[in-house]
C-alpha cells in the first residue's frame, strides 16, 4: 500500500508541474499581456512601461521559473489589475465556489442514486430507459444553456427564485442544479451497473430466500455494496464541479473563483489566472489521488497492479 | 434509528421549501426609492486615476466633481467646482474656485485640494493609470485660498476637455493620509452621490448627497439610493430587468433589446454613442516590409472600391439599429473639427467593380479581414465585399492579440472601432491614428502635419481649418472606410425618467422616478 501511495504521489506531482507549465505558456501565447493590461487605446509608451514593469520582456522560461519559485514558497504574486495579493483574492472568493461545488455534488448524488437503483431493479424496461434519458440529458445539455433556461422558467416566468447573486441560500438553487445535473449520468450508470452486479450475486439470493423484505435487501445488502466506487468517483467529480463553476458562476453572477478566472482571462490578469489554474488542478489532482487511494483501500486488486 | 433519519429528511425538505419560496426575488425600484443598476465589468478600484474602464468614468461623475463641466447637449464648457476660469496666456489657465463646496465628510474644498490632486496626477512617479489625461500639466500653483493657476508644458487645446471629462478633485487631507489603495475602497468626493457601501468588484451602494452644492450645473440628485452591481452575463441582466430585480441596464444586443422593447413595463432607447466603426487599409505598404508578398491596398482605386462596396446605410439601419448613422468622415460628427465636407462614397457596387478592374483586379482579389468585436457586422461587410469580388476571409481575434498583430505590420485590412474616450474633439480619434503611430497604416506626412497643427494650436479657427484639410485628404485618399456610429441600447423600467447622451456616460444624478 505504501509503495502504491508513493508511486501515485510522484505521478500527482508531475501532473501539477506539467499543468502549470502548459497553462503558463498557453496564456502567454494567447496575446500580448502588456497590451491587454494597458487597456484599449493605450499608447505604445504606456504599453512598454507595463511590459517592463511586470517583467513581460524577459524570456518565457525565466518568467516561469521565477513564478514557480515564488509559488512554492506560497507567494502567488499580486494581481496587476487589482494591485492586491492573489492569495487574498482567492481566499475571499473560494467560499462561494466550494459551497456551489459541494451542493452540486450532493444534488447529483441525490438525483442519481434513486435513478440508478430504479433502473437496476427493472433493467431494460421503460423505467430503465426513462431513468437513463433523464440523466443523459444532464450531460448532453451545455450547463450555461440549461442555466439560462432555468432563469427564464423559474426566475422570469414563475418568479420563484432569485436570478443572480449569492445573497441567500435560494440564490444557490439554480446554479446548484445547473452544475450538479451535469454530473448525474456518471453516477447513475455506475450505480446501475454496480447494483445489477450485486443483485445477481449469491448473498442477495440467500437474503431473499431467508424471506427478508425487498426494500431492506436493496438498501442494506445491495446499495451499500454498489455505492463504494461512487465514493471514489464523487471525489473526482468534485474537481470537475469546481472547474465547471467557471461558466455557471458568470451566468448567475456568483463572485467565486470561477468567475474570477473568467474575467481575469479577458483582461490578461496572468498571476490570477495562473494561480486559479494551479489551485483547481491541484484540488483535482489531490482528489483523484485520494480517490485512487480509497479505491485501492477498498479493492485490494488495484494495489497489486 | 429509522425514525430519526426520517425526521432529519423532513426537516431538510421543509427548510428547502421555506428558503425557496419565502426568499422571493427582491423587488426594489420606485417603491423604496432605490435604483438598481448593473454593469458587466467590475472596477479594479474606485479611484478614477487608477482605473481604466468606462464604468470608472460613470462612477466618478456621480461621486466626484471636476473643475469644469461639459454640457452634454451643447458641448459647452462651464465651471463646476470652478467659479470661473480664464486663459492668462497659451500656457497658463487661471481658475477661481467656488466657496462653500463641501466634501462628503463635511470639510470644505479649497485650492489646496485642487493643487494637491492635479499635481499628484501629473507626477509620473505616482504612476496613475490615466497618464494621458494629466501629463499635459506642468504644475498647479496656489494663488489664494480659492484661486489656482494651471501651468501647461506646451499649448494643449484639449485642456478644458480633460479638466471637465477626467481629473476629479479629491480631498487632500484624506487622500494624502490613506493613499490610493484605501481611497479606492472608500472614496470621498464632492459629487451628488456619496459612497455608502463597497463590496469590491461586486456591489456599490450610493446614497444621495443632501448637501450637494446648490448651483452645480449638474443639478441636484433626485433618487435616494443607487445599488450598482457587477453582473457579467448579459442574458442574466436582461432576466433581472424583466423581473424587476434591476431597473436599468445598457449595451444590450439589438435582438434582445427588440424583445425588451415589446414588454409593457420596459423602455428601450438605442442611443447613439461616440464610438464609430471603420475599416483600416494598409495604404503605406507597411505589411510589405514585414514579409507580406503583395498589398492591393496601396492602390488608391482599391481603397476607393472598398469604400463604395460597403453598404453603410443598410448595416447602420438593420444591424446596429436605433440611432446609428452612416459615417463618411474619419471622426464622430459632433467632435470639434469633424468636418462633413469630404468626399462621400455612397454605396455603389458597380462603381466598386469598375474601380477594381481599373486597378488591375478585374476578378477581384483574396484578402483577410481582421476584427475583434461584432462578428455579425463584420460578416455583413465581408458579404458586401464579396459582391464586388473582394474575397475576404474573416478572422476574429481578441483585441490585445489583434492590436499586437496590427502593430507588428501583419494586418492589411481590419474592421476596428474607436470610442474617442468620449472626448468631443477630433484630436481624440483622427490624431490618434494618422500621426505615424505604430498602427498608422496611411503614413501620410501631409495628413500628419495638418493634424499636428490642429493638435497644438489653441486658436479654434486655425484648428478647425487644419482638421478640415486633414479629414478631406483622408477621405480623398480613402485611407479608411469610415462606416457607422455605434449605439448603446439603454433598457430601463418605465417608472424611470432617464436620458442617455452620445458620450455614453449615464447620468443617474439627473434621473428621477416618474
Amino acid at each position: 500500500m505504501l509503495q502504491y501511495t508513493l508511486k501515485r504521489l510522484v505521478v500527482t506531482f508531475f501532473v501539477i508541474l506539467v499543468v502549470s507549465l502548459v497553462s503558463f505558456m498557453l496564456i502567454r501565447v494567447s496575446g500580448d499581456p502588456a497590451i491587454a493590461l494597458a487597456g484599449e487605446g493605450a499608447t505604445q509608451q504606456e504599453i512598454e512601461y507595463v511590459r517592463h514593469h511586470y517583467g513581460f520582456d524577459r524570456p518565457l522560461i525565466i518568467q516561469y521559473v521565477d513564478w514557480a519559485k515564488k509559488a512554492l514558497q506560497g507567494d502567488l504574486g499580486e494581481s496587476p489589475y487589482f494591485n492586491e495579493p492573489v492569495l487574498k483574492m482567492i481566499r475571499e472568493r473560494i467560499g462561494v465556489t466550494m459551497t456551489l461545488g459541494v451542493s452540486a455534488l450532493l444534488f447529483a448524488l441525490f438525483v442519481s442514486i434513486p435513478l440508478g437503483v430504479l433502473a437496476s431493479i427493472r433493467p431494460n424496461t421503460w423505467i430503465d430507459r426513462v431513468a437513463l434519458t433523464i440523466s443523459v440529458m444532464g450531460q448532453a445539455m451545455p450547463s450555461f444553456w440549461f442555466g439560462l433556461i432555468m432563469i427564464i422558467f423559474f426566475g422570469v416566468t414563475l418568479r420563484w427564485l432569485p436570478i443572480s447573486g449569492s445573497g441567500s441560500p435560494a440564490h444557490y438553487v439554480m446554479p446548484t442544479i445547473a452544475l450538479g445535473y451535469y454530473a448525474t449520468p456518471a453516477f447513475m450508470r455506475l450505480i446501475r451497473s454496480g447494483m445489477l452486479e450485486v443483485l445477481s450475486s449469491d448473498h442477495i439470493r440467500t437474503a431473499r430466500a431467508k424471506g427478508l423484505r425487498w426494500g431492506k435487501i436493496l438498501y442494506k445488502h445491495a446499495l451499500r455494496n454498489a455505492i463504494i466506487p461512487v465514493v471514489a468517483l464523487a471525489a473526482v467529480q468534485l474537481g470537475f464541479m469546481l472547474g465547471g463553476s467557471i461558466v455557471i458562476e458568470s451566468v448567475f453572477a456568483l463572485h467565486g473563483i470561477g468567475y474570477l478566472a473568467w474575467v481575469s482571462i479577458g483582461r490578461s490578469d496572468l498571476p490570477v489566472v495562473q494561480a486559479i489554474i494551479l489551485l483547481l488542478s491541484m484540488i483535482y489532482v489531490v482528489l483523484t489521488f485520494l480517490g485512487d487511494l480509497l479505491n485501492a483501500f477498498l479493492d485490494p486488486r488495484i494495489r497489486v497492479r | 434509528m429509522r425514525k430519526g433519519w426520517r425526521k432529519v429528511l423532513m426537516g431538510v425538505v421543509a427548510t428547502v421549501i421555506t428558503v425557496v419560496f419565502v426568499a422571493a426575488p427582491v423587488q426594489a425600484g420606485k417603491k423604496d426609492d432605490t435604483l438598481n443598476i448593473a454593469f458587466t465589468k467590475e472596477l479594479e478600484t474606485l479611484d478614477r486615476y487608477f482605473n481604466t474602464a468606462r464604468e470608472g468614468i460613470v462612477f466618478a461623475r456621480h461621486v466626484f466633481d471636476n473643475l469644469l463641466w461639459r454640457d452634454p447637449k451643447t458641448f459647452e464648457y462651464k465651471p463646476l467646482l470652478a467659479k470661473s476660469y480664464r486663459w492668462v496666456d497659451n500656457l497658463t489657465l487661471e481658475v477661481t474656485l467656488r466657496k462653500g463646496v463641501k466634501f462628503h465628510d463635511g470639510t470644505e474644498m479649497t485650492a489646496d485640494d485642487v493643487v494637491y490632486t492635479l499635481n499628484f496626477a501629473a507626477n509620473p512617479a505616482n504612476k496613475v493609470k490615466t497618464q494621458r489625461y494629466s501629463n499635459w500639466i506642468k504644475k498647479v500653483v496656489k494663488e489664494g485660498p480659492y484661486k489656482v493657476k494651471i501651468l501647461l508644458k506646451t499649448p494643449f487645446p484639449a485642456a478644458l476637455e480633460f479638466l471637465s471629462g477626467a481629473n476629479p478633485i479629491y480631498p487632500k487631507h484624506y487622500y494624502a493620509k490613506v493613499g490610493p489603495k484605501k481611497f479606492g475602497l472608500k472614496p470621498i468626493g464632492t459629487g451628488p452621490y456619496k459612497v455608502a457601501e463597497v463590496e469590491p468588484g461586486k456591489r456599490i451602494v450610493l446614497v444621495k448627497n443632501p448637501d450637494y452644492f446648490k448651483d452645480s450645473p449638474k443639478g441636484q440628485p433626485h433618487i435616494g439610493k443607487i445599488v450598482w452591481r457587477t453582473l457579467p452575463e448579459k442574458n442574466t441582466q436582461v432576466a433581472e430587468l424583466m423581473t424587476g430585480g434591476l431597473d436599468w441596464i445598457w449595451m444590450v444586443p439589438p435582438d434582445q433589446a427588440k424583445k425588451l422593447a415589446a414588454m409593457p413595463n420596459i423602455k428601450v432607447i438605442a442611443a447613439e454613442t461616440m464610438r464609430i466603426g471603420y475599416l483600416t487599409m494598409d495604404a503605406a505598404g507597411v505589411t510589405l516590409k514585414h514579409g507580406m508578398k503583395n498589398d492591393p491596398f496601396t492602390k488608391l482605386k482599391v481603397r476607393q472600391a472598398v469604400n463604395y462596396a460597403v453598404n453603410r446605410e443598410a448595416i447602420a439601419k438593420n444591424l446596429v439599429g436605433g440611432q446609428s448613422k452612416p459615417v463618411y468622415s474619419a471622426c464622430f460628427p459632433s467632435q470639434f473639427g469633424c468636418t462633413q465636407d469630404v468626399v462621400k462614397y455612397e454605396y455603389n457596387p458597380a462603381k466598386a467593380r469598375k474601380l477594381l478592374a481599373e486597378a488591375g483586379y478585374p476578378d477581384g482579389f483574396t484578402t483577410t479581414l481582421y476584427g475583434y468585436r461584432n462578428r455579425d457586422f463584420a460578416a455583413a461587410i465581408v458579404g458586401d465585399l464579396a459582391a464586388v469580388g473582394i474575397k475576404a476571409k474573416l478572422v476574429m481575434m481578441k483585441y490585445s492579440a489583434l492590436r499586437e498583430k496590427l502593430r507588428g505590420g501583419k494586418v492589411q485590412f481590419a474592421f476596428l472601432t474607436w470610442g474617442s474616450y468620449s472626448i468631443n474633439d477630433v484630436s481624440a480619434i483622427t490624431s490618434n491614428f494618422f500621426e505615424f503611430q505604430e498602427d498608422d497604416l496611411a503614413r501620410d506626412p501631409v495628413v500628419r502635419d495638418l493634424l499636428l497643427k490642429g493638435d497644438t494650436s489653441i486658436d479654434p479657427k486655425v484648428r478647425k481649418e487644419a482638421y478640415r484639410k486633414a479629414l478631406q485628404r483622408i477621405a480623398a485618399q480613402a485611407y479608411w472606410a469610415p462606416l457607422f456610429t455605434y449605439v448603446s441600447n439603454n433598457c430601463f423600467t418605465k417608472d424611470l425618467d432617464f436620458t442617455p447622451y452620445p458620450d455614453a456616460v449615464p447620468r443617474f444624478y439627473q434621473a428621477r422616478w416618474k
